[in-house]
């Protein structure tokens, strides 16, 4: 009915070449795990077997952290100038290479190609570019005249953002000179795989960067091995608590980033039409898996109903649907065990008295796992999806009427990763921030990110921070 | 013919000089990163295939194609006229366009060369492009304009009264102009460079909607700073928000600076993802560019046939 219906516009997949197996990448090269166990790995938005990879277990994990000791005494003696033209190298060749793996990540991980084309893949060669330009200045970062690397790090990262997560972890480990142990998301192994290959083409000594796919299991004996020296992880709260609990006692540092439960503060006096585009960005971005998603909206009571129906026309606009149609704003939902998660905590806001509302003309693919955008209206402070982190396309509105109010529910929450604020008020962004417990305070934009500013959470959100000059202090001895 | 005073619902905002003003900065402001962002967003939507092919004609229908320059001649504007009718000599299936918008004095030209075709004439008025002439001199050349045979005026604002915060000045100018232009289609040209500041713009679109556009236009083409997408974003958030507060439907049109199909398509965009399928006609959009034509027309004979015909088979006006 629609004048102007768009066409199809598919990214083509034979820009990438996924072999039907892979291996582990340990001391340089591909082998298969010691048991020989392997897993596959599948596209969401249509439940087709990718490839299938080999599930590490403890043997792998002994040789991926022997490889990556054995490579630290040569990589981290090299002069930072050394160590940055590595990392440079990386930088380009994820450049390069950008198209090939922003249709890998949509593939595997089932986010838009406009957003892995956009987001992930500049994001992940600027953090390269970024920690490349500290390699030979960390005597002048602040942490003393000759600040030394750690040692091995293990580093284990979730699968919403599967290379630019790797890229947050490797790129300042690398510049520090420490040597690396990576375990990819059980459901997104094939980006951090293809970086084994970038490492290769940078001809980065074997060793310095190791990737250990598998499942949990596999995370858990990396943090637990007695060779490495740091572990590094984000993803769930849960998990981050029992890797607290392997390491407490050890010398081991930690750092984890975790969840969010963010609240989007929309003030009566706000850009309205840039507020609705700042909501939607913060809950509908890469399907609302994100750590530090907008998941809370806090309107002033003024505004509730103006800015609702400008939302819900603007979420009537969404298209959801193929990863790879370069006009689709949001994709599928990661895996079968997420959906479910999303789906309890969106019946259980029916439960508990909370109105749902979705586009009416979403229509859903078939095949594949997928969630309609969903808006909750009526959500008290004490309900579960004001509460729990839902990692998927659900906002929640509540409202306020006083800025203290504001800042009360916002940080009425046992998380403490980000928060939004909207008002034309200058005065009033600074009195916010300096009020909000959140590792990241936007002022009228939301989910913007740059390898120069630090990220990471308050309270259950986690601790220490990535990126920026602070990001180089958990991968440095001090 | 469309009401020359405020809708009833804000005719209180017209009231004073203070009121207008109360009224106009009590809209909601514009965040220009988000602004800019937004409109970044809809410019990488890929229009493919058969929507590009809708696109293009859709594109064609909406056109303004302008000769404003002072070497302009009655030779000039019959040809542009000739081919407004029939853009394609070798292809009767492409549409005709919009409108052929010229200065007033050639207004009577274009009429007699478009006679019996349903492409309307446009004319600038009110001492295009400045507007820097007496009320009554801007009257005049609106009288003049429509007298001689213009279907449509496209009249600029007073920038400097605006930008003084003389809002009722502006107001009450752009109600005679209206009145004046008698059953004439009104656009408003916001002269959006030089207004500088998106919050004057989202103003000045409202300014211009309460006194009875039923066109907001851009720009004139005759500064730095034309149509761009985010200013058009702006403006056609501005009639979506103003047909949801009054009821009356009110054009965008954007001028200057448009050349290539790529950047019209993505002006389609724009209206489909903003203020909806309501606005995607010529009734409620417009293009207003002189070289657009011709590379709409290359882009669709290359759609057509496979290949890129090139300068040589289109004509030049």
């Amino acid at each position: 009915m629609s004048i102007f219906a768009y066409a199809p516009a598919p990214e083509s997949r034979a820009v990438v070449d996924i072999a039907s197996s892979y291996g582990l990448f340990i001391d340089g090269e591909f082998r298969p795990a010691a048991e020989d166990k392997v897993f596959p790995t599948h596209s969401p938005a249509t439940e087709e077997q990718l490839s299938e990879v080999a599930h590490a277990g403890a043997a792998d994990v002994d040789a991926a952290v022997r490889a990556a000791r054995a490579a630290f005494g040569p990589w981290s003696a090299l002069p930072g100038s050394e160590r940055a033209t590595y990392l440079f190298r990386i930088a380009r060749i994820l450049q390069e290479r950008s198209r090939e793996l922003a249709v890998l990540e949509s593939l595997d991980n089932g986010k838009p190609i406009r957003e892995s084309r956009d987001v992930d893949l500049p994001l992940a060669a600027a953090h390269f570019f970024y920690y490349a330009g500290w390699a030979d200045k960390l005597a002048h970062a602040g942490f003393g005249p000759d600040p030394r690397p750690l040692g091995v790090a293990g580093q284990v990262i979730p699968w919403n953002f599967p290379l630019l997560m790797l890229a947050w972890k490797v790129a300042p480990a690398l510049a520090t000179g420490n040597t690396v142990v990576l375990k990819p998301a059980e459901t997104t192994p094939l980006s951090a795989l293809f970086f084994a290959d970038v490492c290769r083409q940078a001809q980065l000594p074997p060793g310095v960067v190791n990737i250990l796919t598998g499942d949990g299991s596999t995370g858990a004996e990396l943090v637990a091995h007695p060779g490495i020296d740091k572990v590094a992880f984000t993803g769930s709260t849960e998990v981050g608590r029992s890797i607290a609990r392997t390491v407490a006692g050890t010398r081991k540092r930690l750092t984890l980033e975790l969840g969010g439960k963010a609240a989007n503060i929309v003030f009566d006096d706000a850009p309205i039409d840039q507020a609705v585009e700042g909501i939607v960005n913060g809950i509908f971005f890469n399907q609302g898996h994100v750590c530090c998603a907008g998941s809370r909206l806090l309107v002033q009571e003024s505004v509730r109903e103006e800015l609702l129906e400008a939302l819900k026309r603007r979420m009537e606009t969404l298209r959801v649907g193929d990863p790879l149609d370069k006009n689709t704003d949001i994709g599928a939902i990661n895996s079968a065990e997420q959906l479910a998660r999303i789906q309890e905590l969106a019946a259980a806001g029916e439960a508990e008295g909370a109105e749902r509302w979705s586009p009416a003309g979403c229509e859903l693919p078939g095949q594949g796992y997928w969630f309609a955008p969903t808006l909750f209206t009526g959500v008290a402070q004490s309900h579960r999806i004001a509460r729990e982190e839902i990692f998927g396309p659900v906002l929640s509105v509540l409202t306020f009427r006083t800025p203290e109010e504001a800042v009360a529910k916002a940080n009425n929450t046992a998380y403490g990763l980000s928060a939004g604020i909207w008002t034309e008020k200058g005065s009033r962004i600074l009195w916010m921030a300096d009020k909000l417990r959140a590792g990241v305070v936007w002022a009228n934009t939301f989910n913007k990110f740059d390898p120069s500013s630090p990220f990471g959470g308050y309270k259950e959100s986690g601790f220490g921070r990535e990126g920026g000059r602070h990001g180089l202090e958990a991968y440095l001895d001090v | 013919m469309p009401p020359t005073a405020p809708p009833a619902a804000l005719a209180d905002v017209t009231a004073s000089d203070a009121a207008l003003r109360r009224y106009l900065h009590g809209l909601p402001g514009v965040d220009a990163v988000g602004l800019d962002a937004r409109a970044a967003v809809l410019g990488t939507r890929s229009i493919k295939t058969t929507a590009k092919a809708e696109a293009i004609d859709l594109a064609i229908s909406m056109i303004d194609l302008t000769t404003l320059e002072g070497a302009d001649t009655p030779g000039k504007v019959r040809s542009l006229c000739a081919k407004g009718v029939r853009p394609d000599p070798g292809d009767p299936g492409v549409p005709h366009v919009a409108a052929i918008c010229v200065y007033p004095d050639m207004a009577a030209i274009a009429k007699d060369a478009l006679a019996g075709s349903p492409v309307r004439v446009a004319s600038v008025a009110t001492a295009f492009p400045a507007g820097r002439a007496a009320r009554p001199v801007k009257l005049a050349d609106t009288r003049d304009a429509v007298a001689a045979g213009a279907d449509e005026v496209d009249m600029v604002i007073d920038r400097g009264a605006f930008l003084s915060g003389r809002y009722l000045q502006v107001f009450e100018e752009i109600a005679a102009v209206r009145e004046a232009a008698g059953p004439a289609h009104l656009k408003v040209i916001l002269e959006n460079g030089e207004l500088s500041t998106y919050d004057n713009i989202r103003r000045a679109s409202w300014l211009a909607m309460l006194a009875g556009a039923d066109f907001i236009k851009t720009s004139t083409g005759k500064v730095s700073v034309n149509a761009t997408l985010p200013n058009t974003l702006l403006m056609l958030e501005a009639v979506r928000d103003f047909r949801a507060a009054t009821g009356r439907q009110v054009g965008v049109k954007p001028a200057g600076g448009i050349r290539t199909t790529k950047d019209a398509i993505k002006y389609l965009v724009l209206v489909n993802e903003t203020a909806g399928a309501d606005w995607l006609s010529p009734d409620w959009f417009r293009l207003g560019a002189s070289s657009l034509l011709n590379d709409l027309l290359m882009q669709r004979q290359k759609l057509a046939t496979g290949r890129y015909s090139g300068p040589d088979y289109v004509t030049v006006d």
